[in-house]
């Protein structure tokens, strides 16, 4: 039976606020209620700790500690693309240093930290699982295989480009 | 019926193989060729990404590779329409899968995974019905104790013994849980049964539930697997629907269902009990152990924990006898092994061979040798807890204990083949800096002595390496080994101290000669510019923080030794590929 109120909520909040709504006290929650307040929210905002504290009955320090355990949480907004270079092994044997050098050189930014345009914000990760297409980066969903730097350069280019023509 | 098969798993996506599928859409569509168009998951000859099947009546079949949007014309017109084969690009699929055995991969790369139906046809589900209709749970629990089937996460423990253990903990809940953390860099074979064949994870959970007694199982993925998580997800409701899980499964009176939990990224989440602490929804941190998860897992209660190979094994055993699993492999290692096989090797992919293969068949045999043509250096086996096997130690076969005894570990499949380019110091520092990174931080030796090796390693890396490093290397590896709690603080030196065994001299070069034999360590080498290709663009000398380069613009540039500081920068930045290092 689905109440008025439920049917509201549908509506008018994401789904880190439906799930919230009707959590209902299940242990192990933490971790699906953190992710989907990054999934609505592309960070965990520092109300959502508050509210999930709140619901869960976990004080507000220890959700801190789990957000800050786990790679997948940010506590700050990202930019428009995430740019995940990939560090596996075989990324390593071919390269992948100098893939995430020109990252740094074209962007002008370190891993972790996010463009001063907003465009792009740039991750290192340990493995993207398409090992022989390697090395590889992942811009948002679309990975981009069998890399060079100038084979990148374009591709970031070709990002930029599209930002300015819809700006 | 005619088929044209999309290989769309992971790394087909990433070569582009959504837009070919689109290609083969839109003609299909509007023509009468009357051709299914189907997809498939991974088909596991990876370096010929994007693969297309196409399948004439009487099933002859031929798999085209490398396909884009536009070459998918020629193969509607000139094949599906006029029946001639594309010569150029259909690939030999014999080369590569004839020395294989496919048990886990049964049907990866065979049936589409979203068409619970396909999964049916070739007799999936019917293990589980055999053993919840027609067998004990004893009865099936000895069945894979007699296979010989043992742990693929890495550590190979018997399976049945860990089964019979869960089952004679006496618990009103119990818990299976299928670990698809795959965490290991360089390893891709879980994600790929997951995409490609997620029903016969499925089955094998309900088959693990039955002989332990568990109503309830978990699968512990992680989050940077969409696309298997989608195709899970999407069998276990599928399995729902048919009856496969649930209540009462096949009117026998067992119940079982599953649940998929997200991890949130640590690789620390593989180790069993971390993984037990990361659903319970705390900071994945292992603990002590006794009591092992059979006895006291997740909640308390007991819990079967197998690895996703592990698993897709089950119901095939179930089906086929523990004989036939047996009849697979060597004394103490049966059935077969997935591998993930990746590097500098010419034909990259997912690879499955019966136990006791050669390293050198699998690296040659099936992949085709190296790159280059030249034989291979090493192969990095087992990720950040394995080591590095010398090409001298290739006819190693492949077996718990043999594996184990040259100081890297089966491990959970990952094989990357390294050859005379890449530097043995450079690789070790790799793993080092990324299980450094990895550590909980629970125990002193795992946080700061690795850290400490790390330190050590970078300076020998960049020619700052003092003679006595190597025997502090040695030393902190095995003091870190004995005095960490859980698997990946115990392993996490392995693939320091393989390398220090078996490439002793080149850890000796980088600290006396200060070189790098293979150029790879940037502060060891020379950087120049090829004059053939320099067009005088400029880039690399308005990079150049060192004010190291200079040139004309339109002329040639040229790089002051003296001055380089071996950043790389210049690399990164030139549009040529003109400057070398060496």
């Amino acid at each position: 039976m689905v109440t008025d109120a439920e049917n509201v909520m549908e509506i008018v909040m994401p789904a880190f606020g439906r799930m919230l709504w009707r959590h209902s006290g299940e242990p192990g929650m933490l971790i699906p209620l953190l992710q989907a307040a990054q999934d609505s929210y592309a960070y965990v905002p520092p109300l959502a700790i508050e509210q999930i504290a709140e619901a869960t009955g976990i004080p507000a320090s220890e959700v801190f500690g789990v957000i800050t355990f786990y790679k997948q949480f940010r506590l700050k907004p990202p930019g428009k693309h995430i740019i995940r270079v990939c560090k596996g092994t075989a990324c390593h044997v071919l390269g992948a240093d100098m893939i995430a050098q020109t990252v740094e050189e074209e962007l002008g930014i370190v891993r972790d930290e996010t463009s001063g345009d907003g465009l792009f914000t740039f991750l290192e990760v340990a493995c993207l699982g398409c090992c022989s297409l390697a090395p590889v980066v992942m811009i948002d969903e679309q990975a981009y295989g069998c890399l060079t730097p100038r084979k990148l350069r374009g591709v970031l280019r070709r990002f930029r480009r599209k930002a300015d023509q819809a700006a | 019926m005619r088929e044209v098969v999309v290989g769309l798993g992971s790394c087909g996506i990433a070569a582009g193989g959504l837009a070919v599928q689109q290609r083969f859409k839109e003609l299909l569509e509007s023509g009468k060729e009357r051709v299914t168009l189907k997809e498939t998951g991974c088909i596991g000859l990876c370096y010929r990404e994007v693969l297309v099947e196409v399948f004439e009546d009487g099933r002859r079949r031929t798999l085209y590779g490398e396909m884009t949007p536009e070459r998918v014309d020629r193969i509607v017109f000139e094949h599906l329409l006029q029946g001639k084969v594309v010569g150029e690009w259909a690939v030999d699929r014999e080369e590569v899968l004839a020395r294989q055995k496919r048990i886990v991969l049964r049907n990866c790369g065979e049936i589409d995974p979203s068409r619970i139906e396909e999964y049916r046809a070739r007799g999936g589900y019917q293990a589980l019905e055999k053993a919840v209709t027609g067998m004990t749970p004893e009865q099936v629990i000895e069945t894979i104790a007699d296979s010989g089937l043992r742990g693929r996460g890495g550590a190979g423990f018997p399976t049945g013994t860990k089964w019979r253990l869960a089952r004679a903990s006496e618990d009103e809940h119990k818990y299976v849980i299928c670990n698809a953390d795959e965490g290991d860099p360089g390893a891709f074979m879980d994600r790929s049964v997951l995409e490609g064949d997620p029903h016969s994870v499925v089955e094998g959970m309900a088959i693990a539930g039955y002989a332990i007694g568990a109503g309830e199982g978990y699968i512990y993925i992680r989050a940077e697997y969409p696309l298997a998580i989608r195709r899970l997800r999407g069998a276990v409701v599928g399995a729902g629907e048919k009856g496969f899980l649930g209540r009462n499964l096949f009117g026998s009176g067992f119940d079982f269902s599953i649940r998929l939990k997200e991890g949130a990224g640590a690789f620390v989440c593989g180790e069993e009990t971390a993984l037990i602490a990361s659903i319970e929804g705390k900071r994945g941190m292992p603990r002590v152990r006794p009591p092992f998860p059979t006895e006291a897992g997740l909640w308390g209660h007991p819990t079967c924990i197998n690895n996703v190979e592990t698993l897709a094994n089950v119901a095939w055993i179930i089906s086929h006898r523990a004989e036939a699993f047996r009849s697979y492999g060597t004394e103490n290692s049966k059935g077969t092994k997935v591998f993930a096989l990746a590097g500098k090797v010419r034909r990259g992919g997912l690879v499955e061979v019966p136990m006791g293969t050669s390293i050198n068949e699998i690296i040659y045999g099936i992949g085709g040798g190296t790159v280059s043509g030249g034989p291979f250096k090493a192969v990095q086996m087992g990720g950040p807890s394995g080591g590095c096997i010398p090409a001298s130690l290739g006819d190693t076969p492949i077996d718990y204990e043999q594996i184990t005894a040259t100081g890297a570990i089966m491990g959970s499949g990952g094989m990357v083949v390294m050859d005379e380019s890449t530097c043995m110091v450079d690789v070790a520092r790799f793993f080092l800096s990324f299980t450094q990174n990895e550590s909980c931080g629970k125990c002193t030796f795992c946080r700061i002595g690795t850290k400490r090796m790390l330190e050590i390693l970078e300076r020998i890396c960049t020619g700052r390496g003092k003679p006595e490093d190597l025997a502090t290397l040695a030393e902190l590896g095995e003091q870190i080994k004995a005095s960490s709690l859980c698997g990946l603080g115990q392993t996490a030196t392995n693939p320091v101290l393989t390398t220090l065994r078996y490439f002793h001299d080149e850890y000796e070069v980088h600290i006396h000669e200060g070189k790098c034999p293979a150029k790879v360590c940037l502060a060891l080498v020379d950087f120049g510019i090829d004059p053939e290709r320099c067009n005088g663009c400029g880039l690399c000398s308005k990079a150049c923080d060192a004010g190291a380069i200079r040139g004309e613009i339109n002329e040639v540039h040229r790089i002051d030794r003296s001055k380089c500081v071996r950043c790389g920068k210049c690399i990164t930045v030139c549009n040529r590929d003109a400057v070398w290092k060496g």
